[in-house]
């Protein structure tokens, strides 16, 4: 993974001293709390329901087992023990103090960690795909131009203060992991007629309010041109996006409305005159970056598989675990396994302090060091050997991090909610919680298949209630918590928004209504299609009667 | 209101008038987009140097014809959170090649002036009790910076490669 | 609003500058991490003057975003009436290990 030279060392050890400057100012009052807030924010401190929240990056969700070992500290040292991994590849903390906040960016910016801009109106973290470097289905590993990315947009004073966020996210893989299509700026790295590699450019997609599905600003861009694309869509949103109204600002806004090729006009326009300029990204600089995410020294192994399969026979709970969380890896005799943060009646996402700790040695012991973080909230361990899969497997089960449900319907993505977000208008973990206790039969889990339900607290949809298979939405109706859901959404190469499936429920009918929709689905899914296929196929009506009409009422 | 420039608090030679309904016979004067729209002949009979300012929603792409007869563009921060300046500095710097005195007026605040340096600006408005102080300190922040901008200063990229 | 008795009780709660824990104004106007010692408002009059002084707090940098909160007695203790202000007051329902107070 990158390591920090000289200049990245340098830069983030000043920026703490900037902060911890800005915290004084502000603590002794020569900032008002209008003032210091874009500043605090661009360090990732939120002020929340209980305390401050701190946000911090986790680069396109690739961790060492060091930095892992750090959030265990900081955890341990400034909070209650415990993080939450977030659907952007960050890490939250819940109980922060302000004063503190400065030696707790000290502590990060020891081990090359920040919060930089993990919040406000500016380029937030680069996300990819947590298997980028070791997937089969790879075209090429795109964390080169995610870090390329980064450091670009780290303090940019031009787009410091733009309308509103930015999010940026890259696939290397044809098969999108890293939801792309729902980002203000999505990247897809494919080959063109030439055979050449470069970047379908989405631009415009985004959750919230008002979603939408991105759409292709470019269909190839070469990636010597990365940064000064970038440059030019981000200086048109900046000149150009609303900042009238808040809930107008986001760049997916002006692309609607003025359409697609309106928009692109003026990108061209822009970038025709900086394309050849200062941007231009060197070979040496990518070859330099490049030299960080070589592959590591893989040993020669014999492939494994069918010992493996005997350790299954044997074992119907480790089958099941296979089955979903360990995927296929490039190199023959290795393997990449998924460590579920979705224990039964947990908060998707949390993780202990201790927990920390010990995935961090178990990355040391069986994964050369190195963790993923994925959108989806959980974290991998991408170079594991198939020999040593069952000895780290028992490991996780001690640990409760070995649920078997990756992929699944109780693999749920979930946003902190009114229990901890100031935004929310209702308590999302509960819900995740319920559905997660309702939903613990292995044979169960795995005949209805390939789920995603994805619970947002509030239209902010940091759950990603709309790319869900099935979207849960916390709206407030009058002091008490409803909740809305929605239909066949999808983050992949075939994005979707869902469909709303009716009237707000309340809390205690959430669990059931997913248990009709489940019923219903198997009752009419054909040749064991997913469940996304099933409602792309029959529509929404035979699972709204279920839920809400004559079927519900007779039940 | 304190005036930095190239870090020094100077008077400013120029009166706005961009917010007034007359504009005085003599002397240098700034004038809004719409002052300047209205009575260019007159104002360039005046034979004095004139300077433009612009509000955040005026793209400067607006005056880029006319920039040879500003010795100074304004242009304006109304809250320190709308950053389109940011964007009009550099397009004045880089796109057209403006040299004159590129100043930042509203609400300007030493937690953004390296940015504001950066993008082009060389002259500042300040709020402060201690303009000067605020600006040695904004200047000191940071001695490495990732991307280029109107200021010439070599990037990390480029001082990586330098050696060859 | 009104200087005459209030239809609900309400009680000011704001958030610590220097640690954003959430806190309640008092009586003697300090500022308390437990709800129950906190001032409960009866009258209009009570409020509007408390709320200036949880004001002027915040422009001394000692609290941020005071705001006055519907509150009613249970037990002889206050509890926020909207679930949000709960919340705050008593901690998050999910990680009940965590609870202050």
């Amino acid at each position: 993974m990158y390591r920090y030279d000289e200049f990245d060392e340098r830069f983030v050890h000043e920026r703490v001293a900037q902060f911890r400057r800005q915290v004084k100012r502000r603590i002794g009052g020569e900032l008002t709390e209008d003032q210091f807030r874009p500043l605090r924010l661009m360090n990732g401190l939120y002020l929340q329901l209980h305390a401050y929240m701190l946000r911090i990056n986790v680069p396109y969700g690739t961790l060492s087992s060091k930095q892992m070992r750090k959030f265990a500290f900081i955890a341990r040292n400034y909070d209650k023990n415990f993080g939450h991994f977030t659907t952007r590849q960050n890490i939250q903390y819940n109980w922060i103090k302000l004063e503190e906040t400065p030696d707790i960016l000290q502590h990060l910016a020891d081990v090359e960690v920040t919060g930089i801009q993990s919040s406000g109106n500016c380029v937030r973290n680069i996300t990819a795909d947590q298997y980028a470097g070791r997937a089969l289905d790879e075209l090429a590993d795109p964390r080169v131009y995610c870090e390329l990315l980064r450091q670009y947009s780290f303090l940019h004073p031009e787009f410091s203060y733009l309308p509103r966020k930015f999010k940026i996210a890259v696939t290397g893989s044809p098969n999108d992991r890293a939801a792309v299509a729902v980002h203000d700026i999505g990247m897809r790295m494919h080959k063109n007629e030439q055979g050449e590699l470069g970047f379908e450019v989405l631009v415009g997609g985004g959750l919230g309010r008002t979603p939408y599905i991105g759409q292709t600003i470019r269909k190839w861009l070469a990636p010597e041109h990365l940064l000064s694309y970038v440059e030019a869509i981000l200086r048109v949103y900046n000149m150009q996006g609303r900042r009238d109204n808040i809930n107008k600002a986001r760049i997916k806004i002006i692309v609607n409305q003025m359409g697609i090729d309106k928009f692109r006009e003026l990108v061209d326009k822009e970038w025709e005159l900086t394309k050849d300029g200062a941007l231009k990204v060197p070979d040496e600089e990518v070859a330099r970056i490049n030299a960080y995410f070589a592959p590591p020294q893989y040993e020669t192994l014999a492939d494994e598989t069918a010992s493996l399969a005997k350790l299954r026979a044997g074992d119907k709970v480790f089958d099941r675990w296979m089955r979903g969380n360990v995927i296929e890896h490039k190199v023959p005799g290795y393997a990449i396994v998924n460590v579920s943060l979705k224990a039964a009646g947990k908060a998707p996402g949390d993780i202990t302090a201790d927990q920390m700790d010990a995935v961090a040695d178990l990355a040391d012991r069986y994964s050369m060091g190195e963790i993923r973080v994925s959108h989806r909230q959980n974290l991998v361990l991408v170079d594991v050997k198939q020999a040593e899969i069952h000895e780290l497997y028992r490991a996780l089960v001690a640990l409760e991090l070995a649920t078997p449900n990756l992929g699944l319907l109780t693999d749920i993505i979930c946003c902190p909610g009114l229990d901890f977000c100031g935004l929310a208008n209702a308590r999302s973990i509960p819900i995740a919680q319920d559905i997660s206790r309702a939903f613990t039969d292995l044979d169960e889990l795995q005949k209805i298949g390939q789920f995603t339900i994805n619970i947002s607290g509030c239209m902010n949809a940091c759950g990603h209630h709309h790319v869900g298979h099935i979207g849960i939405l916390g709206v407030d109706k009058r002091n008490e918590e409803f909740f809305q859901l929605t239909l066949g959404g999808s983050s992949d190469q075939h994005a979707s928004l869902g469909d709303r499936l009716g009237p707000g429920l309340p809390q205690a009918e959430v669990p059931t209504a997913i248990r009709k929709i489940v019923d219903k689905y198997l009752v009419v899914r054909e040749h064991g299609e997913r469940f996304l296929d099933t409602y792309r196929r029959v529509g929404l009506e035979p699972f709204k009667s279920a839920v809400y009409g004559a079927e519900s009422q007779a039940a | 209101m304190a005036l930095i420039k190239n870090g020094e608090l100077v008077e400013s030679p120029f009166v706005d008038v961009s917010g007034a309904s007359e504009i005085p016979v003599a002397g240098s004067v700034i004038v809004s987009l719409e002052q300047w729209q209205a009575q260019r002949t007159a104002l360039l009979a005046r034979g004095t140097p004139l300077g433009i300012r612009l509000r955040s929603d005026q793209s400067p792409e607006l005056v880029a014809a006319e920039l040879p007869h500003f010795a100074l563009v304004a242009l304006e921060f109304p809250k320190f959170r709308d950053g389109r300046a940011y964007s009009y500095a550099r397009l004045l710097r880089e796109r057209y090649g403006f040299k004159g005195e590129l100043r930042a007026v509203g609400d300007v605040l030493l937690e953004q002036l390296l940015f504001m340096l950066r993008t082009g600006f060389d002259a500042f408005e300040l709020t402060s009790d201690d303009p000067l102080r605020d600006y040695r300190i904004a200047l000191a922040d940071f001695s490495v910076w990732y991307q280029p901008a109107a200021d010439g200063r070599p990037t990390a990229m480029q001082l990586r490669h330098r050696k060859g | 609003m009104g200087p005459g008795r209030l239809s609900m009780p309400q009680m000011i709660i704001a958030n610590r500058l220097r640690d954003g824990a959430v806190v309640f104004l008092a009586p003697g106007e300090g500022w308390e991490l437990a709800i129950a010692a906190g001032t409960v408002i009866e009258s209009g009059e009570e409020a509007t003057r408390l709320f200036a002084v949880a004001k002027r707090h915040e422009s001394e940098c000692r609290v941020i975003d005071p705001t006055l909160i519907d509150v009613e007695i249970k037990d002889g203790t206050p509890r926020p009436t909207a679930i949000r202000e709960a919340i705050r007051a008593f901690g998050p329902t999910v990680r009940t290990d965590l609870t202050e107070v």
